[in-house]
């Protein structure tokens, strides 16, 4: 029996650049970047003192204001987008079909402003003044979970958390639980809400982000050789999956179909990838082997590409392990630069890039990468979108604990 | 300075997110309300909160109506 096909019908997004997938894309591909000082909580003390944020957030467009409450942030944007990729997809959910479909979103650190928030109440005011509703406002779960009550979705429920490889990781099963049949669509993605003061300290602390506070939206210069770290962004990216045969039936528009997906892990440090990339590089063959591509198939990258000293130069090495001799040919781009690191969510909102250049014939640039490094010798559409044709694109993404994963979307044949 | 019945009304409007014509004195919270079981705790500890009063667990169970919580406040306030 020949494997069920996975395409996307529904895109949903909140982001620095927007608070919607249209907003955000057409910054993205105007070379915006959405990074800002911090004005929510007083950042004079820390090293880092800019990050990105959803700008105009109105929670009660899309959820109860008695039930904002009882979800931390990160929660309220994945339902958020999750409404938006529903709502985009059709996807209309019935008493027959409920049990057929089902939610993959996970984040990276979930309700880390609820746990403070409720740790500092402890100890001001003692443990009978912890709200009841403390843990299911900040556990990681309760994206699917609320939002398998709101839909009655009856499908798979998971919520899968690898650090910054969450969304794809999340996206990834997801397709794999619809091309194994044990659902026709899948609500998937990642959210994520860590600008707090403890996730800015504490990535901070880490050496982790970037320290440039005197030009913020100049922070996130991926392969740039004057790169220090990366930019710790919120926001949420959910996709609806659906099974090929039943998207067409029912007349649903098709963005791409997800037609790889591979896996691997680093063995090798907490926070840092080994200077060849030899983990990234598994997961992206994987990907391809699984989409039953070769490496040079894949005509556009959209990049892990943080920032990050180490990060940037093992995942261009990677990239030219995979494709040997025509390394030149490798089209590769961090949207990074311009929204920041959304951690859990990246991997959900930079797939819906991936998804968007297929659908545009498109690849997004880097931005602020003005000397490259020594190591970064690729072609990484610097400075301006490029108009191109792309067949099959692929996304990375890699985490802290040196979890990797990969997808790879390819154009639908007409 | 509002009556009790004024403060409790608000609490519970703020807190089960009801509409103030909804919030009589037989309302019940559960049933003309829609307050879950996790609504309740939290509406008590307003309740504790504006008082500046402690309303013990088992107290608190037995308070399933408006005007429950406005006779124990009237009752136990300084």
């Amino acid at each position: 029996m020949s494997r069920r096909r996975v395409v996307v019908t529904g895109l949903g997004m909140l982001s620095p650049l927007g608070g919607n997938v249209k907003d955000t894309w057409e910054g993205i591909l105007a070379g915006k970047s959405g990074i800002g000082m911090i004005e929510h909580f007083d950042a004079s003390p820390f090293n880092t003192q800019f990050c990105g944020r959803v700008k105009g957030f109105e929670a009660t467009d899309y959820i109860d204001r008695k039930d904002t409450k009882k979800m931390d942030m990160f929660i309220q944007y994945g339902i958020a987008a999750a409404i938006q990729a529903v709502e985009d997809s059709g996807l209309e959910v019935t008493a027959e079909n409920a049990g057929r479909i089902g939610c993959s979103i996970g984040s990276g650190i979930g309700g880390l402003e609820t746990i403070e928030r409720n740790h500092t109440t402890l100890e001001k005011s003692g443990p009978r003044r912890i709200s009841p509703f403390f843990i299911p406002a900040a556990i990681i779960n309760m994206i699917a979970g609320n939002l398998s009550i709101r839909y009655g979705l009856k499908g798979p429920n998971i919520a899968i958390t690898t650090a910054c490889t969450t969304g794809s990781h999340s996206i990834g099963y997801a397709a794999r639980t619809i091309a194994y049949g044990d659902a026709d669509a899948m609500v998937a993605g990642g959210a994520e809400y860590a600008s707090t003061p403890l996730g800015i300290g504490g990535f901070s602390a880490a050496r982790a982000l970037s320290s440039r506070n005197d030009n913020p939206q100049g922070a996130s210069r991926p392969w740039d050789r004057d790169r220090d770290g990366f930019v710790l962004a919120d926001g949420a990216g959910v996709v609806v999956l659906e099974e090929y045969e039943r998207a067409k039936a029912r007349g649903a528009k098709i963005y791409a179909e997800l037609t790889g997906f591979g896996m691997s892990g680093d063995a090798y440090h907490m926070t840092s990838p080994p200077e060849d990339g030899a983990g990234a590089a598994a997961s992206m063959q994987n990907a391809v082997n699984d989409a039953g591509l070769n490496a040079t198939d894949i005509d556009y990258i959209n990049a892990h590409g943080t920032s990050t000293p180490n990060g940037d130069r093992a995942e261009s090495q990677a990239a030219k392990s995979l494709y040997g001799a025509d390394y030149k040919q490798i089209r590769m781009s961090s949207t990074k630069s311009m929204i920041g690191h959304l951690l859990g969510a990246a991997g959900a909102v930079e797939a819906i890039f991936s998804v968007l250049a297929i659908r545009d014939q498109v690849a997004p640039p880097t931005i602020n990468l003005e000397n490259p490094d020594e190591g970064c010798d690729l072609d990484y559409i610097s400075g301006s979108a490029r108009d191109m044709p792309i067949r099959h694109a692929m996304s990375n993404s890699f985490g802290f604990g040196g979890t990797n994963g990969t997808l790879v979307f390819s154009k639908l044949d007409d | 300075m509002s009556t009790v019945e004024e403060r409790v009304k608000k609490i519970v409007c703020e807190q089960l997110g009801a509409k103030e014509e909804d919030v009589t004195p037989q309302a019940s919270f559960v049933d003309d309300l829609g307050a879950d079981s996790l609504d309740t705790v939290e509406l008590v500890m307003a309740l504790e909160e504006e008082f500046e009063t402690e309303i013990p667990d088992e107290e608190a169970e037995k308070l399933t109506s408006v005007q429950d919580a406005i006779d124990y406040i009237n009752a136990h306030l300084q």
